[in-house]
């Protein structure tokens, strides 16, 4: 049976394009990125050419202001903490929506451990950030407010620029985790007027243990790992070359292939959406036009989430879901009850992420699939 | 969503369950809810001469609820219901090979929602 993987927010491939291009630097390496002799030289130069691919994915002004990471947990941390951190002068207030990654809410709260105001921004039914909200909750004080360009469990994607303009108004800086819409949608920092945002190596096909943080020209922050000097003293540690020229070489293929692939991948989706919308008591979570391309996120009354993973495993078909069962911490996505979703009612979710590998042909058995998948746990279901 | 490494019995239990369904006139009912995680679980028995002699259940939870509902009542069939009141949670978790260590809190469940139907058919035969 053909394997059909649905769970591209999870885990990606790397792309063999991207594959190529860096084995050699695993394999042969090019010495110590830091050393002065010319082996060492090689890999700086290594480095410099994947800063300026990836600065071009994101329209930054300059490729100085890409800040290599081990992925986007890290760069999240180093965005939120280390600005806090460094412009404490200017106030302790922190904000977030409240559907961001754990990688953005977790940090927060470790500063408000210390001593910062951290509150979290609502969003509506479909996960789009409540602006007045933000504007009223906003002070002079508030240094970091970080809401992710869109997100990985109901695929919306956030009004960036005028989240921008408002957090702007108040002298903040705006971070923006864009570890879900990088590679997807076009994204532009200049134009947005982003001050901090999050890449992830592997959400755009590279590999895994690295990611990237921009930050604009101006911006201070304060290393949160110091230590050699590396990355202009934000993140010190021998650069990880496989993993920089890879993510560079998968940001280069995904700026030229990124209006391509997002109107070939959103046609399937939207064919998805229409065929499981015909099963019973189905409803789409998150937003139904501002979201991202690849992304289609249901929820199903009556039935739990993780045995609908389980047997659409037995379709050799992997998706995804936010139930309570399926947690480590047996809580329900903090994102589906963010968007006003009753406990019960985030338990019968199912997210499917598209990518390279999916194909309009898939589209018969993946709904065959979920109907059945359906219909039988519903059969067992006492509601 | 990273697959949480279910035994073979236990996938074996979850795609094809025994037992499913409701007993209509049943002797004894139980319903249980699982606090943790929000699930439900409704078993249905009969019994005659004290030995459960059919016995149906429906489960809203996750593959591992699912496995040991329908693990329970093969364990219960045919049983005298004092012995079946001893089946433990972790009798019916060793009986499918082992459950991971997050998941044994649903084994609760099944064994709770046999016991709660027991229960009622005694309370109803006093
Ligand atoms: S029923 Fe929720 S974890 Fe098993």
């Amino acid at each position: 049976m053909e394997n059909i993987y649905l769970d591209h927010a999870a885990w990606l491939p790397v792309d063999t394009r991207v594959l190529k291009f860096a084995e050699g630097f695993l394999k042969n390496g090019v010495g110590n990125a830091s050393a002065l002799y010319s082996f060492g030289l090689a890999g700086k130069k290594v480095i410099e050419e994947a800063r300026e691919k990836v600065a071009k994915l994101i329209n930054a002004e300059s490729e100085n202001c890409i800040v290599f990471t081990s992925g986007a947990t890290e760069s999240n941390n180093l965005a939120i903490k280390g600005t806090a951190l460094r412009n404490i002068k200017k106030g302790k207030k922190l904000k977030a929506s409240s559907i961001e990654h754990i990688s953005v809410l977790n940090p927060m709260k470790e500063l408000q451990k210390n001593g910062y105001e951290f509150n979290t921004i609502s969003v509506d039914s479909t996960g789009i950030l409540n602006l007045d909200e933000l504007e009223r909750s906003l002070t002079k004080e508030t240094v970091v407010t970080s809401v992710m360009y869109a997100n990985n469990e109901i695929g919306t994607i956030e009004p960036i620029r005028e989240i921008s303009e408002i957090v702007h108004k108040k002298g903040g800086y705006l971070h923006v985790d864009a570890t879900a819409a990088a590679g997807r949608i076009p994204i532009d920092v200049q134009n947005d007027r982003i001050d901090l945002l999050t890449l992830s190596s592997n959400d755009i096909y590279g590999p895994q243990g690295t990611g990237a943080l921009y930050i604009k020209k101006g911006v201070k922050l304060q290393s949160v790992l110091p230590g050699g000097g590396q990355e202009r003293g934000l993140r010190s540690g021998t650069e990880n070359l496989f993993g920089i020229a890879g993510m560079g070489e998968a940001a280069r293929i995904a700026k030229n292939e990124i209006a391509q692939e997002s109107e070939r991948l959103g046609k399937i989706r939207d064919k998805l959406i229409i065929e499981i919308l015909r099963i019973d008591e189905s409803f789409l979570t998150g937003h139904p036009t501002q979201r991202l391309p690849h992304h289609a996120s249901f929820r199903f009354s009556r039935i739990e989430g993780e045995s609908i993973l389980l047997n659409m495993d037995m379709y050799n078909i992997q998706v995804s879901t936010g139930s309570a069962c399926s947690s480590k911490t047996l809580e329900p996505s903090h994102v589906l009850l963010a968007i006003g979703l009753k406990h019960e009612e985030a338990h019968g979710s199912m997210v499917l992420t598209l990518g390279h590998s999916n194909s309009i042909e898939q589209i018969p058995k993946i709904t065959k699939a979920v109907k059945e998948t359906v219909e039988r746990l519903r059969g067992l279901s006492p509601l | 969503m990273a697959q949480i490494g279910y035994s073979k019995k236990v996938m074996e239990h979850f795609m094809k369950p025994k037992n499913v369904g409701e007993i209509e006139n049943p002797d004894g009912y139980g319903k249980v809810g699982n606090p943790v995680c929000g699930d439900l679980m409704e078993m249905y028995i009969k019994v005659k001469d004290d030995i459960i002699t059919d016995i149906k259940f429906k489960t809203f939870g996750c593959g591992s609820a699912i496995a040991t509902s329908s693990m329970v009542t093969e364990m219960a069939k045919g049983m005298h219901v004092d012995k079946a009141l001893e089946i433990t949670r972790s009798d019916v978790a060793t009986e499918l090979d082992g459950l991971p260590p997050q998941k044994m809190h649903c084994s609760n469940l099944a064994a709770d929602a046999l016991h709660k139907a027991i229960e009622d058919y005694k309370s109803k035969k006093k």
